[in-house]
């Protein structure tokens, strides 16, 4: 445990030591405050009187979870890339600590900047609910399928970033896609007739539209849960390649 | 300390070592001797449990370390031949993650560091970042981090390759301080293997070829050789006109140091008799022999002798 403690700390020291994470946050809230902007002048304009968390929120967190795609490959593709790249991976590797430890403590880092990231929107409730106090459960609904969501991406960029030494390769192997995925949801269109019912089930955007209005359903958080170990199971597998193909 | 039984690895369909058994007593300092691409580093990788052995088994400290990995690697000390360090962390704060990461408490982590830091002669680097050192100070940083938690047995993948000769010779000292230690290093410098170890393993093309203690392996050259021979004639027909020889095993044409001449080292398996049959074939060619003297064995020739062209 202490061994994971201490990877842990050391990725949190990497992530807040490096001028990127406070690039990605900037991006991050400039976008996240501009969608809030704009959402809540539409809400006042046109759907004002109606139900906030349906006509607000969802459209709010719709638009967050799309910053996210673009947000957290920009925080994954470092992660074993780097030390890929670096060849710290080796020593890493034999040191008295499980790889299974490696991999969650580099994940749970990474979410733990998401969770600062997601954070920094909570100003906005807060603003809304001085003006026109609202029921606060949904909007824990929907922060926890936002967390959830970013669970699955970022278990996913983890996997990309131990496919490769390079950085950027691994960045835009991770946003590409999450992008593709999320234009066939806004475009169903796009998708052969017969695959959409397929498409919709596995989809990560369909699984957090009921989180976005505050309803959580257990299937989709076991669906987020499942698909983030999935990632992690791969991402295992990746380092454990090691052992038959000889390098890093 | 350390046992290898039968340790057998492919990478695919690559054989890289085949059924190398081996073993280090307690506060041994064994080397592992032999060219590159003989299977060393991956023999350091299986006991490191880096990679788990297709068949046989590694053990430190009498566990087998494909099955318990946490807990062999928690008794190994281990600098790869690539020593690469975090760039963004200093060496200290670098040692105390290391020291974290080994499970080594608060108050025992910042002793143990500090200890290493002195041990190592990186007090003055101490506060740097890992990205601003001299390869010199990045190895010694690889050995201090193999040093913290105070391990059984160490395992130093070339802990001097990429120095330079200054640098070389204070990382052979601080390796002279670690005696009392299990230590298994390996090197293709037969010198430093022979300066630091009391045991001498010999890899070639994945397997044992030898494995002993250097002064007995010194004593397995008894009758074998080089003979240095300094000779006026045309040196291409000279050179081939020695390793015709019945007894050359090898002739290798010495650098050009502006005396009269071309100087051969010739590689003999006995050299007396090699020596008469160079003479009469220097006068049987109308050439001159300007010279003639034999070297006295070294752990090289055995080494030459083991692998042979392999080298």
């Amino acid at each position: 445990m202490r061994s994971f403690v201490a990877l842990f700390r050391k990725e949190l020291r990497s992530y807040f030591g490096s001028p990127l994470v406070y690039l990605v946050a900037a991006a991050f809230l400039a976008y996240a405050g501009y969608y809030f902007h704009s959402d809540l002048i539409y809400f006042i304009t046109f759907g004002f009187g109606l139900n906030i968390m349906e006509n607000f929120w969802q459209v709010l967190f719709v638009d967050i979870r799309l910053v996210l795609i673009f947000a957290i490959p920009l925080l994954t593709m470092r992660l074993l890339a780097e030390e890929r790249r670096l060849g710290t991976l080796e020593l890493l590797l034999t040191y008295p600590l499980r790889d299974g430890a490696i991999v969650a403590a580099k994940l749970g880092a990474c979410l733990v900047v998401v969770a600062t990231l997601l954070a920094g929107t909570l100003a906005y409730p807060l603003l809304v609910f001085r003006v026109e106090p609202f029921a606060l459960e949904p909007l824990a609904a929907a922060y926890l399928g936002l967390l959830l969501f970013a669970g699955v991406c970022a278990s996913y960029g983890l996997f990309v970033s131990s496919l490769t030494d390079s950085q950027v390769l691994a960045g835009f192997l991770t946003a590409l896609p999450l992008l593709l995925l999320w234009l066939l949801s806004w475009n169903e269109a796009a998708a052969a007739t017969g695959a959409l019912p397929v498409v919709r089930a596995i989809s990560l955007f369909n699984h957090f539209q009921p989180f976005s209005v505050g309803v959580i359903d257990l299937r989709d958080v076991f669906y987020f849960v499942y698909a983030t170990g999935l990632f992690v199971w791969a991402t295992l597998r990746v380092l454990e390649a090691r052992q038959w193909r000889g390098r890093r | 300390m350390i046992r290898c039984e039968q340790l057998t690895k492919y990478f695919g369909s690559v054989r890289a070592v085949t059924d190398v058994s081996f073993g280090v007593g307690e506060g041994e300092v064994a080397a592992l001797l032999g060219p590159n691409g003989a299977g060393k580093s991956t023999v350091m990788r299986l006991l490191t449990g880096y990679v788990s052995p297709t068949s046989g088994r590694a053990l430190v400290g009498g566990v087998d370390v494909a099955e318990q990995p946490v807990t062999a690697r928690r008794q190994i000390g281990y600098l790869p031949e690539q020593v690469s360090l975090y760039p963004e962390l200093t060496v200290r704060r670098y040692l105390a993650f290391v020291g974290e990461v080994k499970g080594l408490p608060g108050r025992l982590r910042r002793d143990a560091v500090a200890q290493v830091i002195e041990c190592c002669g990186l007090g003055e680097v101490a506060d740097r970042h890992n990205g601003k050192l001299s390869k010199g100070y990045r190895q010694r940083v690889g050995l201090a981090q193999a040093l913290l938690g105070d391990p059984a047995v160490l395992v130093l993948d070339e802990p001097t390759v990429g120095l330079d000769p200054v640098q070389a010779v204070e990382m052979r000292a601080l390796l002279r301080t670690l005696a009392g230690r299990t230590v298994l290093l390996s090197t293709h410098n037969l010198a430093e293997a022979s300066a630091l170890c009391s045991r001498v393993i010999i890899l070639s093309h994945g397997g044992v070829v030898a494995e002993d203690t250097a002064e007995r392996l010194g004593r397995r050259l008894e009758g074998a050789g080089r003979l240095v021979a300094r000779i006026d004639g045309p040196p291409d027909a000279v050179a081939q006109a020695l390793a015709a020889l019945p007894g050359v095993v090898g002739v290798e044409r010495g650098a050009a140091d502006g005396q009269s001449g071309v100087s051969f080292v010739v590689l003999a398996s006995d050299p007396e008799p090699v020596q008469r049959r160079l003479a009469a074939a220097i006068v049987a060619g109308g050439w001159t022999l300007l010279e003639v003297r034999a070297k006295p064995p070294t752990l090289e020739d055995l080494f030459v002798r083991l692998v042979g062209s392999g080298t």
